[in-house]
């Protein structure tokens, strides 16, 4: 009988971790920022099809970064839960707090059972009745759970899009202002900056009605 | 035998990812009316007249608001006709408690393909999904528990408004001008097959919508004519190239004022 290598428990989180991370670094980064009657998600993307922001809910959007099938298949399994609950109850009974607690929990089990920890970052976004009950999750590949106000990031250089987002940041601007600070803010992680046409947002807007959730054409973005 | 190429993927689950029904089958929590033996017993409330008509700009569905139970009115503010998604319309008649919970798992279920998929299912689709709702409910109609919706849809494809009937056995049927279901059907379609035109207008369809519902009213005891003294109006929608839309309550009074007029 062979006996297998003692690997201290700090070592493993740490190696996972590591791989976790870097992962995710190789993607772009998305961020969200709230607006005057909504919450703005965007991020650099090159694929018109693929897409890494999607609706979830009435009020309620999603966003993943890293690898596609993995924040796929939470992305699916997301719009399960809240279709799933939303059925059974009522629409007002899915939450965003509920759908961020779940894959943070998934993620968690992931990260210390599986064999390979899952290499992305998400974001769960719900536009409440007025500017205070907004609410911004991310979910790291570790399943740690964060709630941030006003604005967040995902992705490998979220320390730098924090840090542009909060010299702009003002309270109750317009959609068109905060698209501006957005794309300023993701442009300056790269020498070229970004594409026209390369951009792919979406908002969730306490506007417009039971669906909240509204995809922002290429040509509304490259305006801003 | 031997496996074809492509056997072994998991690309074909027993669950679709994007059938919500399928899901609720799959949790076993789908909506069932299990009836053992006979139902004589119950009289469940019944949801009546439902029409629709094609018209230049899309289609026009309309409903009473009456619902009986045997021979007492039930309900007298019953609504019959959804939104099925951003462009169609659902109307139901038959067993009002079955139909109203198939309509919400048809909404739904649409709701879900849209989101997983990232597009809208295509209007034949959708009625074609509702034709096998309304086939799985084959059972309860030899129970004498029958559900017979309407589809109603603007085709963003073809840019022309379609309508679909369905029967009992779930059978799906296109129409090209009206249609007409529930216990005063019968007398909604005599009505608009002697008024029906293709180039209505909107302000056209709706009055011939709302007189049709006058007109079945007048021959059948669970169709719920207009109702002046409580302020109750039958529920018309509109579905066109902007989508679904209800009419708002004062034009359909005011349809509904001119239609009692013309037929006393």
């Amino acid at each position: 009988m062979t006996t297998p290598f003692y690997v201290p428990p700090e070592q493993l989180m740490k190696d996972r971790a590591e791989f976790a991370r870097k992962g995710i670094a190789r993607g772009k980064s998305i961020v969200a920022v709230e607006y005057d009657s909504g919450i703005l998600i965007l991020g650099e993307n090159a694929s018109g099809t693929l897409h890494k922001i999607s609706e979830v809910y009435d009020r309620i959007a999603f966003a993943g970064v890293g690898k596609y099938n993995e924040f796929e298949q939470l992305r699916i399994g997301g719009i399960r839960r809240a279709d799933l609950t939303g059925y059974a109850y009522s629409r007002s009974d899915v939450t965003a707090k509920g759908l961020a607690n779940a894959y943070a929990q998934a993620l968690g089990n992931i990260f210390t059972q599986e064999v390979k920890p899952y290499e992305v970052e998400l974001m769960v976004v719900e536009v409440g009745a007025d500017a205070d009950d907004n609410r911004i999750f991310k979910i790291t590949y570790d399943g740690t759970l964060f709630a941030d106000r006003r604005f967040s990031a995902i992705g490998g250089k979220e320390d730098a899009l924090l840090e542009a987002l909060d010299a702009d940041y003002d309270e109750g601007a317009p959609l068109t202002t905060v698209l501006g600070w957005a794309k300023a803010a993701c442009s300056s992680l790269t020498e070229n900056g970004v594409a026209p046409g390369e951009w792919e947002a979406a908002v969730v807007d306490r506007l417009n009605g039971r669906r909240a959730f509204r995809r922002l054409e290429s040509a509304e973005i490259d305006e801003a | 035998m031997t496996p074809e190429a492509g056997d072994r993927l998991p690309l074909e689950s027993t669950t679709p990812a994007e059938s919500f029904s399928a899901l609720l089958r799959g949790r076993g929590v789908e909506p069932r009316w299990d009836v053992l033996g006979d139902v004589e017993s119950v009289d469940p409330p019944e949801a009546t007249t439902v029409l629709a008509l094609r018209y230049a700009g899309g289609v026009v569905v309309a409903g009473d608001r009456r619902a009986t139970a045997g021979n007492l009115i039930a309900h007298r503010r019953v609504q019959k006709v959804f939104p099925a998604d951003g462009f169609s319309a659902v109307a139901i008649s038959g067993v009002a408690g079955i139909a109203v919970e198939l309509t919400r798992l048809f909404q739904t279920e649409l709701e879900h393909y849209e989101k997983i998929e990232g597009r809208r299912l295509s209007l034949e689709g959708k009625a074609n999904h509702l034709a096998s709702m309304v086939r799985r409910q084959l059972p309860m109609a030899f129970q004498g528990l029958v559900v017979i919706p309407l589809f109603a849809g603007y085709d963003v494809e073809t840019s022309e408004g379609r309508l679909y009937s369905f029967d009992v056995v779930g059978g799906r049927y296109d129409e090209t001008d009206y249609t007409a279901t529930g216990s005063g059907g019968r007398d909604a379609r005599l009505y608009l097959r002697t008024v029906y035109r293709e180039d209505f207008t909107e302000d056209e369809v709706l009055a011939v919508a709302v007189a049709a519902l006058v007109a079945a009213a007048e021959e059948d005891t669970a169709t719920g004519g207009p109702d002046l003294k409580r302020g109750i109006f039958p529920n018309v929608v509109v579905v066109d190239e902007g989508g679904y839309r209800d009419i708002e309550e004062d034009r359909v009074a005011t349809a509904a004022r001119a239609a009692m007029e013309a037929s006393s």
